[in-house]
């Protein structure tokens, strides 16, 4: 199976790496079109801010090649915000995939979220073996509101999309290379999809 | 609900951790990759290494290091000591941290806060302070603890927040080494003040003192080195000593 990290310049991503070698695959970094192209599945990351990581991503033409993938695509944490339609964050447009308009924590919450918190109302078989208040990791000053797309609901301040879902693409808005057993059973279920 | 998390802090010199002698059915306790997989099997929520090697040499050691913990460990890990420059946190990145955390060199030089946010974003910058009381004031100290400053504890906490990092480390120099609980006053007024979440640091010697952080020192997290290594208490006692006093953790 030929899984590629979509690399496009930003931060830790060395830990998905590693995460799907302890699951006893390999991945490649790239992005190059033809890796990504040719991948059976692609892990979309991301780290830092919005509208820089747009930039860099229509800089490499990355913008039109993601919406266009049929293999399953999974965007984690910043690349699943990037994968809705817009982001309040450097008011950047998106990749237009979920349907749903990323915005930022008010200040009656702590900014950013950083820690454990729990997925509920499941609906995918991303979460396949997961059970209901399952604990993840996130660290997130932007959230996905709850729309049709969601597949699984966290609560900080008010009920937000934990993970959307829509045809072959997923997106977490935590971190399952970083959420211990869990996590690790996440990232198996969408390399086994 | 979001958890309280419970940090274990290793001390890391030319790659080996310092403390932890007591762990005898640990292979090599002196292996912080070994010693950071055992503290996430018994439910540790993250982990700080901290580098008090001095020269550049060592530094190598601790990319080195950061890498093979990223390899190994499935819970978010941060790494400080003696970091100073963008180059350096890109390096701890590129080879598998979640965050970085900053402590003098982000006294002398503030600019490298928001430099380093713009570049790599909040979410992954920790600025760690340490503060003493003199003559009834919070004064930070650089150097770990050892200098003492001018600057005022919650104006610097203030401003480390408006330059951008997504969380502060506060370790009380007066508790550190006590046992007798955290500084839960100076912690509450932090808390309160500001908008990112406040690890606890400094003075934890048994159960309730964590209890009582997170309680009356709304803190939002708890770190502690000597009660976890020379195993006091196990984390996984310590939470569900901290879920029967009504405390979120995840367990």
């Amino acid at each position: 199976m030929k899984i590629v990290i979509i690399n496009y310049g930003a931060g830790n991503i060395q830990s998905i790496r590693f995460a799907i070698q302890r699951l006893g695959y390999e991945a490649i970094l790239s992005n190059d079109p033809k890796d990504i192209q040719a991948a059976d599945k692609v892990i979309f990351p991301g780290v830092g801010e919005a509208s820089s990581a747009m930039k860099k991503l229509r800089a490499s033409g990355l913008d039109n090649l993601i919406p266009n993938l049929k293999q399953p695509v999974l965007g984690i944490c910043l690349g699943m915000q990037l994968m809705c339609n817009s982001s309040e964050e450097g008011s950047t447009e998106g990749l237009g995939i979920f349907d749903v308009d990323v915005v930022r924590f008010s200040n009656r919450v702590k900014v950013p979220q950083i820690g454990w918190n729990e997925i509920s109302n499941l609906k995918s078989d991303l979460f396949k073996g997961i059970g209901e208040k399952e604990y993840i990791y996130l660290v997130h000053s932007y959230y996905a509101p709850i729309c049709n797309d969601t597949i699984a609901v966290s609560e900080y301040e008010l009920n937000y999309s934990a993970a959307l879902g829509r045809a072959n693409f997923y997106g977490t808005q935590f971190h399952p290379e970083k959420s211990s057993d869990g996590g690790e059973r996440i990232l198996q279920n969408f390399l086994e999809m | 609900m979001l958890t309280k998390r419970i940090i274990p802090c290793l001390d890391i010199k030319d790659g080996r951790t310092v403390k932890g002698i007591n762990f005898l059915d640990l292979r090599d306790a002196g292996d912080p990759v070994e010693l950071a997989k055992f503290y996430a099997e018994e439910g540790a929520d993250e982990l700080v290494f901290l580098d008090i090697s001095a020269t550049e040499e060592k530094r190598k050691t601790l990319a080195e290091l950061v890498y093979h913990v990223a390899e190994k460990v499935n819970i978010p890990f941060t790494v400080g000591g003696g970091i100073s420059s963008v180059e350096d946190v890109d390096v701890l990145l590129q080879n598998g941290a979640d965050k970085v955390s900053i402590n003098s060199s982000a006294v002398k030089n503030p600019q490298l806060i928001n430099d380093l946010v713009a570049k790599f974003g909040s979410q992954c910058i920790v600025v760690a302070i340490d503060a003493k009381r003199i003559n009834g004031e919070w004064k930070v100290h650089l150097v770990g603890g050892k200098v003492p400053t001018e600057i005022e504890l919650f104006a610097w906490a203030r401003e480390v927040e408006e330059r951008g990092a997504g969380e502060i480390l506060f370790t009380s120099m007066d508790h550190d080494g006590t046992k007798n609980g955290f500084a839960n006053k100076a912690l509450a007024r932090m808390s309160k003040e500001r908008n990112i979440p406040v690890i606890a640091s400094g003075g934890a010697g048994k159960m309730q003192h964590f209890t009582d952080t997170f309680v009356e020192g709304k803190a939002d997290a708890a770190l502690a080195a000597s009660v976890f290594h020379f195993k006091e208490m196990k984390i996984e006692d310590l939470k569900k000593e901290l879920e029967r006093c009504g405390i979120p953790v995840r367990l």
